[in-house]
Formats: structure tokens, sequence, C-alpha cells
């Protein structure tokens, strides 16, 4: 008896693992994020309703499902560059807006990320790039990651620019970089060492006075 | 860029953050953005249906009509909407184009229709999105063939002739279009008629006959008759080369016309003979001369500008080609392959009939199409097994292209089907367009009849229009046509036309009340043209001289007689004119000779009208140019240039 019921229980195990995958497949296809109240998005971010509601109503548009995966995210970046190749610099920009690391942006990331750019404190927005620069979160950039970074916003630049890009410019660009922001010449960048060059960076404090009015 | 991407700008931008600690220079400044962030709702009101939409919507393409500033123009500031007197079923897609950012083609909707929409709101149709673009490729093409198709045959057939052109362009119209003068018809059932015989004695030459006396073999008739054939096959070559000569004359382009198959088949037609002329009676070289007289079955082919059905297989034939090369194709591997096949299971059997594998191809060929002469049998299994499954494939390999040649022979001669009822339907159209004319003719008559207007009227001596109104009881169909209560736009119409009379000093009227006129009026009019008649001056001042008010009248009436009996605006009208004016000489001739009244005589004379006309205006002017210029639909007046080329011809006739 005992072993017929135990068959019986093995069978409907057996069977589950293959209507699981039915479900999954069901849930992938019609996944849907909503993000959360209108009111609590406003207490988080310092948008006012009417711009959330503006910048919701283009997110949906866009996005009907209620999230941007990679793919999108490097198609729509690649517009706005079509000298070049965006998509290296798209690829660490979406890992700066996903701060969940589950590889899609949901409308709170993108409006979180939008929020801190635009209307955060300069400590804030310079955190935020400074995570943008730290590839694998170690919170230290060393040489490597930031040549990536350069690389890939030169790649942006494409092939045909004045005057033309020769030799490893890159490099250069990294290593006048490095002469800047590391003060102990340890060979990495902490955040503080960051924040602390970016602040007595004149042209880059003006720099971002300019930006306050993007939005 | 997509409108999409507008969105995701400012997100772009503010990422740009991040490469503020990397750049060696100051970032420029932004573009000022003094739009108000904020979105308001626009509402548009399409014929009644209300929409309403985010004004960021809208603004997303801002070349367009919606997009643009350019619906202010459509702002109506009552009701403080966007008001468009446009189809709303149609709007409905513009508008979730704007929202979507595709556009899609509706498809039962008109591709015109379509077309016109998009032009009026401003977008391209080049962004219609990938699901519908191959359906709206399909119909546009389709309806650009069709009115294509229709304008060609519009001018082709039943357009006349300009009157200038040279002997050589009518020649070819006669050629082309056999339709448009008798001697072109006649011309035509000739060379068919000569087709016809040719090629039935190519046949009937090759009958045995009985033989002559003395002989017992039976000979072929063309060898007994040999003259009778030989004179009846040079009066047709003879007929061909004449046509073949005409033709190559007339033609527009002679290279072009060289080069195009029917006068190919047309010389491959005749050559024969003429090698055969010129070929000496030699025993060795009147071999290839016989083989040579197989070309003369070509004239068969001529026949195809005579048939228009030929036309459609020949057309259909040559748009298949593909398909064709597709079944001769599969057809030469499938025979090969079996052929061989054949060929190896037979070739151990004695006396076998499959000597070699060229030998199998007829073998495959008569069991594949199954016909199965029988000339040929495999002995063997393995041979009989291979036959068989030789004659079901064959069934098959067959059947494939065949439908897709019959679905094309039945577009294009559908296609043509329709080009004839089209025409068919143009002559309807036409008489409608007529009677429409006519209509509004008579409408002004008889307004100015209800007003008492017109110099007609004054001028009535002899009690005509009393006559006149008998007459027009008969004309029921045309009264039937008036409106009898005038609308606005029919009243300003009329008074149009009462102000060109005004200017002119001539009158509109009727075929009916000038060919009575006529009758009236011609005694008096013939003696004052017996003088001088070789100048249009002189004539001016006989008439100015005797009875100016008579002869302005007169002037009216043919006025107004080329005016109406023209206005009827098609060839045929032209036709009969023309006709009117050159039966003029005999009845002239006899009228002279019997001294009595002949009505026709003056009718026919509207040449002289254009002389006339030149009488309220200084003499300096041109009869044309004493007419202005006259919007009125009545294309009547501008037919007086056309009167004035008959001048030549009844001067002559008076003269006598």
């Amino acid at each position: 008896m005992g072993a017929v019921v135990g068959t019986l229980t093995m069978q409907t195990k057996q069977r589950r693992p293959s209507r699981d995958k039915t479900e999954d497949e069901l849930e992938m296809t019609t996944v849907c994020h909503r993000p959360e109240g209108l009111d609590q998005l406003e207490a988080q971010t310092n948008f006012t309703k009417q711009e959330l509601q503006i910048l919701y109503r283009g997110f949906k548009n866009e996005c009907p499902s209620g999230v941007v995966n990679e793919e999108t995210f490097k198609h729509i970046y690649a517009q706005f560059f079509p000298h070049g190749d965006a998509s290296t610099y798209a690829h660490y920009l979406f890992n700066a807006f996903d701060t969940t690391n589950n590889g899609s942006i949901k409308f709170k990331d993108f409006v979180m990320g939008l929020s801190t750019l635009l209307r955060g404190t300069l400590r804030e927005k310079l955190e935020w790039t400074f995570h943008l620069y730290d590839i694998n979160r170690d919170g230290y950039i060393n040489r490597e990651e930031m040549t990536e970074i350069v690389r890939a916003i030169y790649d942006m630049m494409g092939k045909y620019t004045y005057p033309a890009i020769k030799g490893d410019v890159p490099q250069q660009h990294v290593d006048a970089f490095f002469q800047k922001m590391d003060k102990n010449k340890d060979g990495v960048v902490t955040l503080e060492e960051f924040v602390v060059a970016c602040q007595e960076d004149e042209t880059m404090m003006r720099s971002m006075q300019l930006f306050e009015n993007v939005m | 860029m997509a409108a999409g991407v507008a969105t995701w700008l400012p997100f772009a931008r503010a990422a740009a953050v991040g490469w503020l600690p990397l750049a060696k220079k100051t970032m420029p400044k932004p573009p000022v953005d003094n739009s108000s962030r904020s979105d308001e709702i626009l509402y548009v009101n399409v014929s009644g249906v209300r929409f309403q939409t985010w004004k960021n919507t809208l603004d997303r393409y801002p070349d367009t009509l919606l997009g643009s500033s350019e619906k202010e123009f459509f702002f109506n500031e009552e009701t403080q909407e966007y008001f468009f007197d446009r189809d709303p079923e149609m709007f409905r897609h513009i508008l979730n184009f704007y929202r979507t950012g595709k556009l899609h083609y509706p498809r039962y909707e008109c591709i015109q229709a379509f077309d016109e929409e998009l032009a009026f709101y401003g977008i391209v149709p080049e962004i219609i999105g990938d699901c519908c673009m191959e359906e709206y490729r399909d119909r546009k093409k389709e309806n650009q063939e069709r009115l294509a198709e229709d304008s060609e045959a519009n001018e082709g057939t039943d357009a006349p002739l300009p009157p200038d052109s040279t002997s050589r362009e009518r020649l070819w119209r006669a050629f082309e279009n056999p339709h448009t003068s008798t001697m072109a018809l006649v011309f035509y059932y000739v060379t068919g008629f000569f087709i016809a015989v040719s090629v039935i004695a190519n046949v009937v030459e090759t009958v045995p006959c009985r033989p002559p006396k003395g002989s017992v073999k039976d000979l072929p008739c063309g060898e007994k008759y040999q003259l009778a054939f030989f004179c009846m096959d040079t009066a047709c070559v003879l007929i061909f080369t004449f046509e073949y000569l005409m033709r190559l004359f007339a033609a527009p382009s002679r290279c072009k016309f060289m080069r195009s198959v029917m006068s190919v088949i047309d010389v491959v037609a005749i050559m024969p003979y003429y090698i055969g002329l010129v070929m000496p009676e030699n025993e060795d070289v009147s071999g290839a001369f016989v083989t040579l007289r197989v070309f003369r079955v070509f004239r068969i082919f001529k026949f195809s500008r005579h048939s228009q059905g030929l036309r459609i297989l020949g057309y259909t034939l040559k748009s298949c080609a593909s398909e064709l090369g597709f079944l001769l194709f599969s057809l030469t591997m499938a025979i090969i392959i079996f052929a061989t096949v054949m060929f190896y299971a037979e070739k151990g059997t004695k006396g076998s009939t499959f000597t070699s594998i060229p030998a199998s191809f007829w073998y495959t060929i008569v069991t594949m199409t199954t016909l199965g002469y029988g000339d040929m049998v495999p002995n063997t299994i393995a041979g009989k097994i291979f036959g068989s499954i030789c004659s079901l494939s064959g069934v098959l390999v067959i059947a494939l292209p065949v439908p897709v040649i019959v679905s094309n022979f039945s577009r294009i001669y559908h296609q043509n089907q329709r080009a004839d009822k089209m025409r068919a339907q143009q002559k309807v159209r036409l008489a409608r367009i007529r009677m429409a004319k006519k209509g509004t003719t008579n409408a002004f008559l008889q307004y100015k009849e209800d007003r008492g207007l017109g110099l007609l009227r004054e001028s009535d001596s002899s009690g005509f229009l009393r006559k006149r109104r008998k007459h027009s009881d008969r004309d029921s169909d045309s009264t039937a046509l008036c409106v009898k209560n005038r609308s606005a736009f029919e009243h300003q119409h009329h008074h149009l036309l009462h102000c060109l009379e005004k200017t002119t000093n001539h009158e509109f009227t009727d075929e009916g009340t000038y060919s009575e006129l006529c009758m009236t009026d011609s005694v008096g009019f013939r003696t004052s043209r017996s003088t001088s008649l070789s100048s249009q001056q002189g004539a001016q001042n006989n008439s100015t001289g005797c009875c100016p008010r008579r002869a302005r009248r007169r002037a009216a009436i043919r006025l107004a007689n080329s005016t109406v009996s023209v206005s009827r605006g098609s060839v045929q009208e032209l036709d009969t004119l023309h006709l009117k004016t050159t039966s003029i000489p005999a009845q002239t001739r006899s009228s002279l000779n019997a001294q009595g009244v002949n009505l026709k005589l003056n009718c026919g004379e509207q040449d002289f009208s254009a002389a006339i006309i030149s009488i309220p205006t200084p003499p300096a002017n041109t009869p044309d140019e004493s007419l202005p210029p006259s919007p009125v639909p009545i294309p009547g007046i501008l037919r007086n240039t056309r009167a004035t080329t008959f001048t030549h011809e009844t001067v002559k006739i008076s003269s006598l």
C-alpha cells in the first residue's frame, strides 16, 4: 500500500518539473512590473507628481511591460550615438542604473537614477559617477576599469573624428586621470579620493552647474 | 530617429554627468528649454468624433501637421479644440501612429483615400510598419498599373488626331488602330484575308490530287497546278511586302519597329519567296530551298495583329518565362535520371529497344507525359518497376508549374476584359456628360426666355419664336434636364453667361433655333456674299454695309450654332460638322444652277461667322481674339478656330 502511494507521489513529483517549465514560460511572456504608488515614488525621489506622471507615461509607452532589459537599453542608447559603437558604454550605464542587479531596469530604478543625476546633491552625483566607473563594485577604481570605461567612451566617437585618434589616446587619457585623482599613488582610486579630487577641479564644478537644468 | 527615443533623451543627457570627471574642458551650455514641462490634453474634433490626446504625443513628430504649428490653422476658438473636416475612421489610424510610433495600413480602405489622408496630415508613407508595408505596396502598384492602363486606353484609341499631323503619323495611326478610318479597316481585313489565303494555299499544296493523264502515281496539288499556286503565292507576298514597307515608312521610330517581334515575323514570312526567286534552279540547292518553304508557315503568326486572344497568349507565355524555364529544367533532370536508370535496367535483355541512353530519352518522355506509344517497352522486372515510378512522377512534375501559368493567363485575360469594359463605360460616361452639358445650355436658354431677354427676342420679325416653341415641346428630354428650381449657383452661373453675351454682343442659342434662322435668312445672305468673297475683309464690308444689324444677328446665330452644336464636345460632333461642310460642294453647285433658295448653303458657311464676328471689335483683331476667353463650360467658342480652317473650301465654292 505504502509502495503504491510512494510510486504515485513519485509520479506526481516527476510531472511537476514539466508543469513548472510551462508556468515559467507563461510568466516570462506576461511579466509586467508595476511601480509602487505615485506618492511613494514622490517621497523617494526629488520629482514632483506631474514630472513623475510625464516620465512614467513616456516610459510605459516605450516599454509596455514595465521593464527595460539590456538589449533594449543598448539599442536605445545606440540611437543617440549613431557614429560609433555605444554598446560597451551602454552596458556599463545599464549596470549603473540597475541597482538591484537583476538584469532589468524597472521604472523605479529609472526614476531614482534620474533623480540623483538631476536633482541630487553634489556628493550624490559624484557617488553615482564613482559607482559607474567601479565596474566590479569593489569600492576601488583601478587602472583596468578606468581604461575600459575610457575606451568605451572613445568607441562612441566612432572612426571619423577630428583630430584623428592616433596612438593610444585612451591610455593617455587614463594616465592623466590617475595623475589627477590618485593622491596616494597606490594605483587605485577610492571614493574619498575621487570626491576630493573632483571638488578641487574647477572645470568640473562649472560643468556640474550647467547640468542643473537638463530636466 | 524614432519618436520614442525622444522619451529617453533626458535620461541620456542626465547620464552625461558620468563623463564629467574625465572631461578636460568645460561642458558647453545646454539649450534653454522654455516649454512648460507640464503636459496638457488636446482635443481634436474630426467630423464630430472627438479625440483627446496629450500634447506630448503629438509633439513627437514635429514635421507633420499635427506636430507642428500648422494645426493652429484648424483651431476653433469657441470650442477650444482642433477641428478637421476629414474622415474620422482614417484619423484613428493616424493618431495611433503618434501613439505607438507605427503606422498601419487598414486593409479594407481604398489605397488612394489612405494616401490622400497621409498627404493631408503630412506623413510620409515610407514609415508604414513592416507588418502592413507589403500589402500597402502591392495595392499601390496595382492601383498605379490600373491608372496607367486607363489613361493609355483613353489616349490610345478614341482621341482625335491633332489637325496638324503629318500624313506619316496618320498612316501609322491607321495601321495601329484600324477602327479610326474606313480605309484602314478595309486594309486590315484585306491583309487578314490574304494571310488566310496564303496559309490555306500552303496547306492545300501538299494534298494529293488526282494524277494527270498518263501517270499512275498520285501527285500533290502543288506540283499539278504549279503555276496557279505560284501566282497566288506571288500575290500574297506582294501584299505582305507592300504592307511591310508602308509600316516601315510610317513608323515613328524605324529602328524600334525593325526590332519588334511582329516585323521580324513579317520579314521571315516573305523572305523564303524572295530567296527562291534569287536562287538558281540548281538540284543541290533546291533541297535547301524546300526547307526554307517551311518558314512560310510563320505567316500564320501574322494573325496575332488581328486577334486579341493570340496576343494575350503570347504575352502570358512571355511573363511566365521563369515558370516555363523551371518546368523545362525539372523535366530535363527527371528525363536524364530515368533514362539512365531504364537503360541500365534493360541492358541485359536480348533484342531490347533501349539501345542507348539517348534512345531511352524517348521512352522517358513518352512515359512521363503519359502518352505511352508502346514502341519501347521494358521487359525486365526492374525495368517495369522503374517504368511505373517514371510515369507516376511524370504527372507530378508537369502538374506543378501549370497552375502558376494558368493564374498568370487568367490575370492578364481579366485585365484585358477590364480594359474593354472601361472603354464601354467611357462611352456611357461621355454620353452622360454630353447630356449634362446640353442640360446646362438649355437651362440657360430657358432662363433667358423666361426673363424675356436677348437680341433674338427683340429682333424677331418673322414670328419665328412662336414656331420655335412648338419645336421645344418635342424636345422633352432636354427640358426634363432643366432644373426648374434654380439654385443660387445656377443663378450666378447664368448671370456669368449673360455677362459674356453682353461682352461679345452675341448670344447663345441652340441648334434648332439656328437652323431655322438659317432658313429665313438664306436669300439676303447669299446676295451679300456673292461679291468679293476672296477676302474676309470684303465679306465684312459687305455685311456691314447692307444690313449691320441683321449681319450681327446672323453672326450671333452662326456663332451660337458653332458654339452649341459643337458643345456636345466629342469627336462625333466634330465629324458631323466636318461632313456638313464637305457635303456643301454638291449642293451649292446645284443650288447656284437652280437659282433657288438653298437652306443648307448658309448653314454650312459657318466659317464666315469667324469673319463677321470681328465686326463689333476693331478690325485689326483676328477672329480668334475677338472672342474673349471665357470660363464658360461650353467649349464651343474655342472651336471657331477650327471653323476658320474650312474657309478656303467654301470660298472656292462660292466663287464658282
